[in-house]
């Protein structure tokens, strides 16, 4: 066993070396020279001030900005930090609701949105698409299915009072298809698409 | 399931064996010796470890330098943890990390489990991340190359005492392998927006005038080899349902390739080293059929949504425009395909890394990354242990051909006598021994009930998923589970400990056992191990010992479940 010790030790300090430092501080450097706004987590600047990354959900409730998915997502209770609370698109502490899909607790609270979604929709055609309902994986979802914008063009384009048809074709605009048309699902930004908006047709707030 | 999905999965299989054929000339040119341009690198370092880069090893010696270099990194990382206040590199200013947790996680990594009782985002710094995770990404995969490589020379020697050396193996698995593809995934990660520095958390000021903390580090490092190694170990909590350690579809696929292809070429490779291409090519079929099950599967069941939220408005048809389906705890870049594709191809190897929250898939959909997890991780498997998993299930097979025409059942030339059968047999009792022994002792303690999240069959599900997927080594899980504890921690480890260790031991002593047999030329009476029948056979061995084994236990969790919610039961 001793004789064992000695190399593995040495190894392991090497390897230590080699896969947990050099390898990712060399990476980090390459990153940061050839990719610097992917390896700085895709921020954008409105004005001057970071507004958020492209890649990462932010909540938008206001009935003038297409809504993001919803987000399952906590954090520490200030009051008891081995508890958590609710606290929707928290890029500090990714995760999902988890929710088994017979929960009662689950379907319930899905039904409401689907409501919720209705109401605040009410010249929308057909069912709620179910990404607008139901929370995302990471809580962060950055995107929604071309359909849910879709679904509450109607609504944005009164707030704004812009003419639907050119908020349709905002929307199509900032659609992304499947690569090569064949690989992924086309997705709509909602953070660049509510930017392309308050550009095109702002709003005091 | 529509036929854009379907394409997806074709062009998956595709890109998948079309990289694993030239993979696997690579692999087998590496660890015969033949390719190693590094060679005085290698020896430097070696020597500088004060190993013998020509002194070749007793299978028993392989194994403990096997265990004493594992049990050094559970060490090491437990340190890590336990002290990454204090150390550098911490500008999110974490706490020393729980003792119970940390060894968790220790073990955890060590095993190549990567299982995460904890959210790496909000628990782990930047060094613990970086000197802890990543390395043991790394050496945990070339743990489990150098076995599988000890075994094939098990199978290609003949009458001789050793299995080469251990910490040779391992370095050029890393060397050769693991750190070259690392490097070139990361840097592609990068560039489709995964990020990768050291700096603060960003804080940004939303449209809407919140507050919004970004969390982000060297994640584009650690991702990468946490596919290509089978680990599984994420840098977010969300793993890789987090846009920033996936944020595209190409990162996906390239994510799901990554995760199958060493294990895939060593199939390939495994063919090549005892001079039969077809031997390689068999174990291939046998496991792309069972894979391509699983993904039908979970990718129909999930496409039928969730029944108990028809009649309320919701748009659940799957299309090209709508996501469908059921997309609780999904991406829509992903959809229903590609959640589906990866949560078969990360349980059918030892991954575990995950793209949408399993906890949240339907009561049949939910169950296939279970089985494939509980067959025993051989639809490809991990990196390294796949394959030896997968060879054992082949002993078996021709011990069982062997009895059904009365012959002395004999593999790739080496007769499969009582040792090795024995020592096989062994392998595969530990599974249930574990799953169900400390599963079972979960559901019957206050500790173990207080973890689930669901009432109901779904809550079962979530403690076997967590107790399968410790003894396959895989990590994913149904994190409803809070598994944070001590009970979890301490009882997921042993489970980690012995579906790991107490499998590469015997395995190592098989090796060891067949090097030193002769190699018997075949002859009429030889059973093939290529070809359908073959096939047919090894499918139906894993299928049944499986089945036998786990079909109670799942007929009381996701079957049931899926009974009762067709029925409109909810809890």
């Amino acid at each position: 066993m001793i004789k064992q010790l000695i190399p593995s030790v040495l190894l392991t300090i090497f390897l230590m070396a080699l896969t947990g430092l050099a390898y990712p501080l060399a990476v980090t450097k390459i990153a940061q020279t050839v990719f610097p706004t992917q390896a700085n987590g895709s921020l954008v600047e409105r004005n001057g001030t970071v507004v958020g990354s492209e890649r990462i959900a932010q909540g938008f409730d206001r009935p003038d900005y297409f809504h993001p998915r919803p987000s399952a997502t906590t954090a520490a209770d200030p009051n008891d930090p081995t508890k958590t609370v609710p606290a929707p698109y928290n890029a500090a502490n990714s995760g999902g609701s988890n929710a088994a899909p017979t929960s009662k607790a689950f379907v319930d609270a899905t039904r409401d949105a689907a409501a919720k979604a209705h109401a605040d929709n009410p010249k929308a055609h057909g069912g709620v698409p179910v990404d607008l309902v139901t929370a995302s994986g990471s809580g962060l979802d950055p995107d929604i299915s071309p359909e849910a914008a879709e679904f509450q063009v109607a609504r944005v384009a009164q707030a704004r009072h812009a003419p639907e048809a050119e908020v349709r074709a905002l929307v199509a605009a900032q659609t992304a298809g499947p690569v090569f048309g064949m690989i992924g699902e086309p997705v709509v930004n909602v953070l660049n698409l509510n930017l392309a908006l308050d550009q095109r047709w702002p709003i005091a707030h | 399931m529509i036929a854009t999905g379907i394409l997806q999965i074709i062009l998956y299989f595709v890109l998948l064996i079309g990289l694993a054929v030239p993979m696997g000339r690579y692999l087998a040119g590496v660890y015969e010796g033949k390719i190693a341009f590094l060679a005085p690198v290698e020896r430097g370092i070696l020597r500088l470890c004060f190993v013998d880069p020509d002194q070749e090893q007793h299978w028993t010696v392989y194994a403990l330098a096997c265990l004493v270099f594992n049990l050094v990194g559970i060490f090491a990382l437990y340190a890590l943890m336990r002290f990454q206040a204090d150390l550098p590199f911490n500008p999110a200013g974490q706490t020393a990390v729980a003792p119970d947790l940390a060894f968790n996680t220790a073990v955890s990594f060590a095993t190549n489990t990567n299982w995460q009782n904890y959210g790496g985002e909000s628990t782990m710094s930047t060094l613990t991340q970086m000197l802890g995770m990543t390395v043991h990404n790394f050496t945990s995969a070339a743990t489990g190359m150098a076995v599988l490589v000890a075994l094939i020379r098990g199978f290609t020697r003949r009458q001789v005492r050793t299995l080469g050396n251990f910490y040779v193996d391992a370095l050029r698995s890393i060397l050769y392998v693991l750190l070259p593809m690392a490097v070139v995934m990361a840097l592609f990660l990068v560039w489709q927006g995964v990020p990768q520095n050291l700096g603060d958390y960003t804080e940004a000021t939303t449209l809407e005038g919140a507050k919004q903390l970004i969390a982000q580090g060297p994640v584009a490092s650690q991702v990468a080899i946490k596919h290509l190694g089978t680990n599984g170990g994420g840098f977010f909590n969300a793993n890789s349902a987090h846009p920033f350690e996936n944020p595209t579809a190409l990162t996906n696929l390239a994510q799901m390739v990554g995760q199958v292809l060493i294990s895939a070429a060593f199939v390939f490779a495994f063919g090549r080293m005892v001079g039969d291409p077809r031997q390689g090519r068999a174990l291939v079929i046998a496991m792309s059929v069972m894979l391509t099950v699983g993904i039908g599967v979970c990718y129909w069941a999930e496409s039928q949504g969730n029944p108990a939220l028809n009649g309320a408005g919701i748009d659940m048809v799957t299309s090209v425009t709508n996501s469908g389906g059921n997309m609780e705890g999904k991406e829509v870049r992903f959809g229903i395909a590609n959640s589906a594709l990866f949560a078969a191809t990360t349980t059918g190897t030892s991954n575990g890394a995950v793209n949408a929250m399993h906890d949240s898939f339907t009561p049949i959909g939910g169950m296939v990354p279970l089985v494939n997890i509980m067959l025993g991780e051989v639809v490809f498997g991990g990196v390294g242990v796949g394959l030896h998993g997968m060879i054992i299930f082949v002993i078996v097979t021709v011990f069982i051909a062997g009895l059904m025409v009365g012959r002395t059942p004999e593999y790739l030339g080496k007769k499969m006598e009582a040792r090795e059968v024995k020592f096989a047999v062994l392998c595969i009792l530990i599974f249930p021994l574990s799953i169900l022994g400390l599963g079972g002792a979960a559901m019957v303690l206050p500790a173990g009930l207080a973890g689930m999240s669901a009432a109901g069959p779904h809550g079962l599900t979530e403690v076997l998923y967590a107790y399968t997927s410790a003894t396959g080594n895989n990590g994913s899980a149904f994190a409803g589970l809070s598994g944070n504890t001590p009970w979890y921690n301490s009882s997921l480890a042993v489970a980690m400990l012995i579906g790991r260790y107490l499998v590469i031991v015997p395995t190592l002593a098989i090796a060891g056992s067949l090097a030193a047999k002769k190699i018997v030329p075949p002859s009429a009476g030889t059973f093939p191990t290529y070809g359908s029948l073959f096939i047919i056979l090894l499918i139906a061995v894993i299928v049944v010992i499986g089945g036998l084994t786990f079909f109670p236990v799942l007929a009381l969790g996701p079957i049931v479940e899926h009974l009762m919610l067709a029925a409109g039961t909810l809890f």
